[in-house]
């Protein structure tokens, strides 16, 4: 069946870059994918977290830093999680066809990741989500985390390794033990520099300290920051007092994950008025200035 | 799909999907539910294949949604109470129709009001071309009835129907809330008033609390329940309705497989709306026509509107649940 339109609607074009463009008669094809993935390590990394490395088709492998996956955790004994579970993509390898998470076991969706073994099926959702982006102008990003923060920081620093941009990572953690992703920064030529709560190093004002020697040596093109609001309001500070660029990205309780919902809204602040956006579909990344705590 | 065809079926051309749903032919019996879809889903689905589009409700007002957190999972469903944040009319129409307008599945607009003359004019604001039909979502507090939801009552039913058919000529589809007593009765009033369908039905009222906090786990204390867990409730409601009206019924529900869709279509709907399922796999939707045209394939039924009412009853008299509900 067909209905009649009115054209005077559809003056303002149909927004064509959802899904490859909406007119075209090549045939559809999807850009998310549902799919069992192959599990082939899920291993600690230390007491908190856990890595996770899964073969996959070649859409998911071709995930971006900053964007995310919902998967489908198995059922622990005794737990029924129902909702898929977001989980940064931590690494994505095209060519071997494989992706990486990094996750920190928390509750009953994660308690049931932490019972996959190699070999097993896990049905991951993704890509989804608007990822980090770099310029290829920065020559040297700063990049702050603190616990599962890095996990999504992570592939930043691979991206940043092809772009020819240089990457300080500001590690955030209770204790050395539980840093995590130190050598895989370093395998990306990253400079790391680890701030703990034990050592009493983490605090704010140590953290601005570090930030503030940075932009005064000229190597602090842009910040990237995730996992923490406190950390994320010192690198407001400094970005907006010397007009720095900066990207974040935030986390927020999720159910569809790909922007039918709204469960997972936040408020943001766009040029003084408070609006309101859906951290699976507008972001995870959003630009630094324009999120609130 | 194929490879799975018995020996002794019809040709795959054979099995005709589509159906009637007051006015409006579908291609397909299934589409989404009101606030489970949007534009992000082609990235996940064909539109071109879905029997419809039916979107969030819409208000008049711009309004903000409610606090979060806005959804809780329980085992088998998810209480949500995302609210109903709007953007408005004249955003709906130039910012959010065009999105559809470029396929050949008809747009269902589902509204929300908190009057009945609210809700007949905001439908006849709505009935522009490129709309196929309004979905009246009257399971919203009524606020000349001392915040009863319109559809808990027949005679508040009744009277908003009535003016949404005066307001507008567009097919009306009336969403049914499953939060009262009588639901096939509130059926009937819908289609007394002039309704060309009913939806059966919205969330289940319902609550969770946390038992670290000892606080309730929606910011809006109460939400609605939906997922499989509903699907037993909701499929009687469609049965007892199906009954009750000669309109035609759209089963909603827990339905996450093709089989949920048949045994909704056996109990009376017409067509089915799929929620929460399409949370959990993004693509229910597809996979559900799919199955649906296996289903009727392996079983020699030519055309799906078939199924609708073809639940076989060995008595007829009405089931015996007194003991459910013993008179005193
Ligand atoms: C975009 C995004 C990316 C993320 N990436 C990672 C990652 O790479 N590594 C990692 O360890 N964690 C990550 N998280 C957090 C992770 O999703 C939660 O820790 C996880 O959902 C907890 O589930 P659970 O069943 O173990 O916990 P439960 O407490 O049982 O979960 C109950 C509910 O709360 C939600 N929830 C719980 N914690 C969070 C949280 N911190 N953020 C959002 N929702 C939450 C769950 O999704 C679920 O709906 C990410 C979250 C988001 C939104
Ligand atoms: C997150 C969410 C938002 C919803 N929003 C609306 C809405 O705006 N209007 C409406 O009529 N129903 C709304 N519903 C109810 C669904 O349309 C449907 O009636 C219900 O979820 C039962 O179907 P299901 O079990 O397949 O999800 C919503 C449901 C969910 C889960
Ligand atoms: S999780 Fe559904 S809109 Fe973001």
């Amino acid at each position: 069946m067909s209905i009649q339109r009115d054209q005077s609607l559809m003056a303002e074009p149909p927004v064509a870059a959802i899904g490859g463009g909406t007119c075209s008669p090549a045939p559809w094809k999807a850009s998310v994918v549902a799919e069992l993935a192959e599990v082939v390590r899920n291993e600690a990394v230390n007491a908190e977290y856990r890595h996770l490395v899964a073969n996959c088709s070649e859409e998911a492998a071709r995930a971006q830093p900053g964007q995310f996956f919902q998967l489908l955790c198995p059922q622990p004994a005794g737990e029924q999680p129902f909702l898929r579970r977001p989980m940064s993509l931590y690494g994505a390898d095209p060519d071997r066809r494989q992706v990486e998470f990094l996750y920190k076991v928390t509750g009953a969706g994660t308690r049931g990741l932490d019972t996959l073994r190699p070999g097993d099926r896990l049905d991951i959702m993704g890509p989804l989500g608007v990822g980090f982006t770099l310029d290829p102008n920065w020559r040297h990003i700063v990049a702050v985390g603190r616990g599962a923060g890095l996990a999504t920081l992570a592939p930043l620093a691979k991206a940043a390794k092809a772009n020819g941009t240089q990457v300080t990572a500001v590690f955030s953690a209770r204790r050395p033990g539980l840093l995590v992703s130190v050598e895989l920064f370093h395998r990306h030529g990253a400079d790391v520099i680890a701030v703990t709560d034990s050592e009493q190093t983490s605090g704010p004002a140590n953290v601005e300290r570090i930030l503030r020697r940075h932009i005064a040596e000229g190597r602090c093109d842009a910040f990237f920051t995730c996992g923490s609001s406190r950390l994320m309001r010192v690198q407001q500070r400094l970005a907006r007092e010397f007009g720095l660029p900066g990207q974040v990205a935030m986390e927020q309780q999720m159910a569809c994950g790909i922007g039918l919902c709204y469960c997972c809204v936040r408020d943001f602040n766009v040029n003084g008025e408070i609006v309101n956006r859906r951290v699976c579909w507008d972001g995870p990344v959003f630009d630094l200035m324009e999120a609130l705590p | 799909m194929n490879a799975a065809i018995n020996a002794g079926m019809r040709a795959a051309a054979d099995v005709d999907l589509s159906v009637g749903i007051g006015g409006l032919t579908l291609r397909n019996p299934v589409m989404p539910a009101s606030g489970t879809f949007a534009e992000g889903l082609e990235k996940v689905m064909d539109f071109n294949r879905l029997g419809a589009f039916v979107t969030k409700t819409i208000t008049r007002e711009l309004r903000a949604g409610n606090p979060l957190p806005r959804v809780v999972e329980r085992p088998g469903g998810l209480i949500n109470a995302i609210g109903i944040p709007s953007k408005g009319v004249p955003y709906f129409i130039e910012k959010t129709m065009p999105h559809y307008a470029a396929y050949d599945t008809p747009l269902v607009v589902s509204i929300s009001a908190p009057t009945a003359e609210g809700f007949a004019s905001l439908a006849a604001e709505l009935s522009v071309p490129g709309i196929a039909a309004i979905e009246a979502n009257i399971s919203c507090p009524n606020i000349e009835e001392d915040g009863k939801a319109f559809a808990m009552r027949a005679e508040s039913t009744e009277k908003v129907t009535r003016e949404l058919r005066r307001a507008t000529t567009l097919p009306l589809w009336v969403k049914l809330t499953p939060n009262t007593g009588d639901v096939p009765e509130v059926a009937r009033a819908a289609e007394a008033a002039g309704a060309d369908a009913v939806v059966v039905a919205n969330t289940i009222l319902s609550m969770a609390i946390d038992l670290k906090t000892f606080k309730p786990c929606l910011g809006n204390i109460m939400g609605g329940l939906s997922g499989p867990a509903i699907k037993p409730i909701v499929l009687r409601q469609v049965f007892q309705c199906a009954k009750a009206v000669k309109i035609p019924v759209i089963g909603c529900g827990g339905i996450s497989t093709a089989e949920d869709a048949v045994e909704y279509m056996l109990a009376g709907a017409s067509a089915v709306q799929v929620g929460t399922a399409t949370f959990l796999q993004p693509a229910a939707m597809t996979t559900i026509i799919d199955g649906l045209e296996a289903f009727c394939r392996r079983r020699e039924i030519p055309r799906v509107a078939e199924l609708i009412r073809g639940v076989v009853i060995e008595e007829t008299d009405e089931p015996d649940l007194a003991w459910l509900d013993p008179v005193p």
